[in-house]
């Protein structure tokens, strides 16, 4: 502002006095609210990490012990197993309910509402511990021609935690999965469709080629969301002792009493495996978003 | 066009005593039209009385409930067996409608793809023409529509002017016999329309069978071979331009034509 006083000639740019106006230097305005605030997290980070690397109780000796131990690698193993295949699962037949949704036909979407009501409906836990004892309500499960030929039969009993686990987390995720699906493809205007069909695509290339990969860009984020809350649902299987890597921890500290470092191993490897999948879903979502958040592009 | 077998040929569009209803509404009740080739045909009327609809039913986007329509002779979504119009399905229908394009209020540019990528995705998608043919063709339809300098943009990217000159050029690039437009200036800013309306022009003037629903009577005036004034879903009044604007025969087309100025 004092420099208006020191140059209080009137001539215009180009001139020599105006040379040193255009380089002055400009000074921003201090922003002491903001350095507080970030004194005092750095503090209270430093302080919690502080705490916990110094509190021996935390034993991170026995925490790198058993960071790669065989028990503990088996059970990040099943975690793996269970997550992709209930989700991938989970998203085929959600991709399913989402279309009987969407169909227009009423008794098809009073179906698809009524298995999303009674899985959204009750609690995963209730449903793993109820899979895992179906043999007391169906002891055989078969499927035939009534008076004729057995096509598939299976003992209840036969049913192990894995497959227990699978079929519960499934069933509840898909309930989730075909909401997610249904509302992306209405996020996408039905004149995207309808253009398609004017330049002479059959309903089923529309769908395919111009509706599915814009209603892609709402259900991609979703669905990774989904897959790191799965990752760490899978946790909930050890009720029924599948030694998932949660499970796989507490039968070790069952023997040695090692609680807490123990579970710092599990939460390792959740935190590990989320930051993976949260690297995947950035990529993703770029790829999706192509047309919509082109760089100055989007008004 | 020149041809002297012209006369014998089917006209381009035939409607005869078509209905549509949307439940109890009765939308369409009973029109009868005729294109002849290379015919700019203009549907003006009052907003709700059924424009849309009818053009819809030309490319069976909406199916009739009763009537006979037919585009260059051949039933668009049905196929006749004696006394019964049999609805198609799958690709029998998707083919016939191949060769009607279509120009919506809205655009409804395909916004994940390039505005190259939209006119070459009839082309190779349904065409199944070469890719390297296909871009060629949306090349020089994008600079036949003044807009080669824009063919890696998206949609969002470009105004309503230019994406509505996209939507033209992607509509012509499946070599149409016959262009429907629904209002397809009715969502532009003023300034925008003109640059349309100059594409559309050029279509006319190169032999382009149009039917175009609008609310431009001066383009109306201009362009057009025939006028059809509708309104709650039967034809008022149809003849030229002078005839319809000029003369109107019928009270309800006056009262129109005095509240659109
Ligand atoms: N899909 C539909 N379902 C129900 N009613 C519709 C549908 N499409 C159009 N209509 C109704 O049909 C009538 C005619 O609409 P439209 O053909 O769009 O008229 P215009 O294009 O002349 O304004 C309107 O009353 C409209 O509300
Ligand atoms: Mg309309």
């Amino acid at each position: 502002m004092k420099s208006t006083a020191a140059a209080p000639s009137r001539t215009g740019p180009g001139t020599p006095g105006e040379a040193d106006r255009s380089a002055l230097t400009i000074v921003r305005r201090p922003q002491y609210g903001r350095w507080a605030a970030n004194a005092v997290l750095a503090l209270l980070a430093i302080g919690i990490i502080a705490s916990a690397v110094l509190n021996p109780n935390f034993q991170w000796d026995i925490v790198l012990k058993y960071l790669t131990n065989r028990t503990i690698l088996s059970g990040l193993w099943v975690t793996i197993e269970l997550t992709v295949i209930a989700m991938s699962l989970a998203i085929a037949l959600g991709v399913l309910l989402a279309l009987l949704t969407l169909s227009g036909d009423a008794w098809l979407k009073t179906f698809a509402a009524a298995y999303i009501w009674l899985f959204r409906g009750t609690p995963l836990l209730v449903q793993l511990i109820f899979w895992f004892n179906i043999s007391a309500l169906y002891p055989e499960i078969s499927i035939g021609i009534p008076g004729g030929p057995t096509l598939f039969s299976f003992s209840g009993n036969s049913i192990t935690p894995f497959m227990a686990a699978a079929i519960g987390l499934t069933l509840h995720e898909a309930a989730y999965m075909s909401e997610i699906v249904r509302g992306g493809v209405l996020s996408v205007g039905h004149g995207q469709g309808e253009a398609g069909l004017a330049i002479g695509m059959t309903r089923l290339k529309a769908f395919r080629r111009i509706t599915l990969p814009q209603a892609l860009r709402a259900i991609v984020p979703a669905t990774g969301n989904q897959v790191i809350l799965m990752l760490k649902t899978t946790s909930l299987v050890s009720v029924i002792a599948l030694p998932e890597l949660l499970y796989s921890a507490q039968i070790i500290y069952a023997r040695t009493f090692e609680i807490i470092p123990l579970l710092v191993v599990a939460s390792l490897w959740y935190l590990f495996m989320c930051t993976l999948l949260s690297i995947g879903q950035h990529f993703l979502e770029r790829r999706f978003g192509r047309g919509f958040q082109q760089p100055g592009g989007t008004i | 066009m020149q041809d002297i077998a012209t006369t014998e040929q089917p006209p381009m569009v035939l409607a005869e005593s078509v209905t549509k209803s949307f439940g109890s509404l009765k939308v369409l009740k009973g029109i009868d039209l005729e294109v002849g080739r290379g015919e700019v045909f203009c549907l003006i009327g009052p907003s709700g009385s059924g424009k849309s609809t009818f053009l819809r039913c030309v490319n069976h986007l909406e199916a009739i409930d009763s009537g006979w329509l037919s585009v260059d002779g051949d039933l668009v979504g049905y196929r006749r067996e004696g006394n019964h119009l049999i609805e198609l399905g799958g690709q029998e229908a998707a083919s016939r409608r191949a060769r009607i394009g279509m120009v919506f209020q809205h655009f409804n540019l395909f916004a994940h793809m390039t505005a190259l990528k939209n006119v070459m995705e009839g082309p190779v998608t349904v065409r199944h023409m070469k890719k390297a043919a296909a871009r060629e063709l949306a090349l020089e339809l994008l600079a036949s529509v003044g807009l080669a300098d824009k063919a890696d943009a998206y949609p969002s990217q470009l105004s309503g002017g230019q994406q509505q000159r996209v939507a033209i050029a992607r509509a012509m690039a499946m070599e149409p016999k016959l262009l429907l437009f629904d209002e397809p200036t009715s969502a532009l800013d003023p300034e925008l329309v003109s640059e349309v309306l100059e594409v559309m022009r050029n279509l006319a003037s190169g032999g382009m069978t149009m039917v175009v629903v609008t609310h431009e009577m001066a383009f109306a005036r201009d362009v057009a071979d025939r006028i059809v004034f509708m309104d709650q879903g039967v034809v008022v009044e149809q003849g030229t331009p002078s005839e319809v604007l000029n003369a109107p025969q019928e009270a309800r087309t006056r009262a129109f034509l005095a509240s659109v100025g």
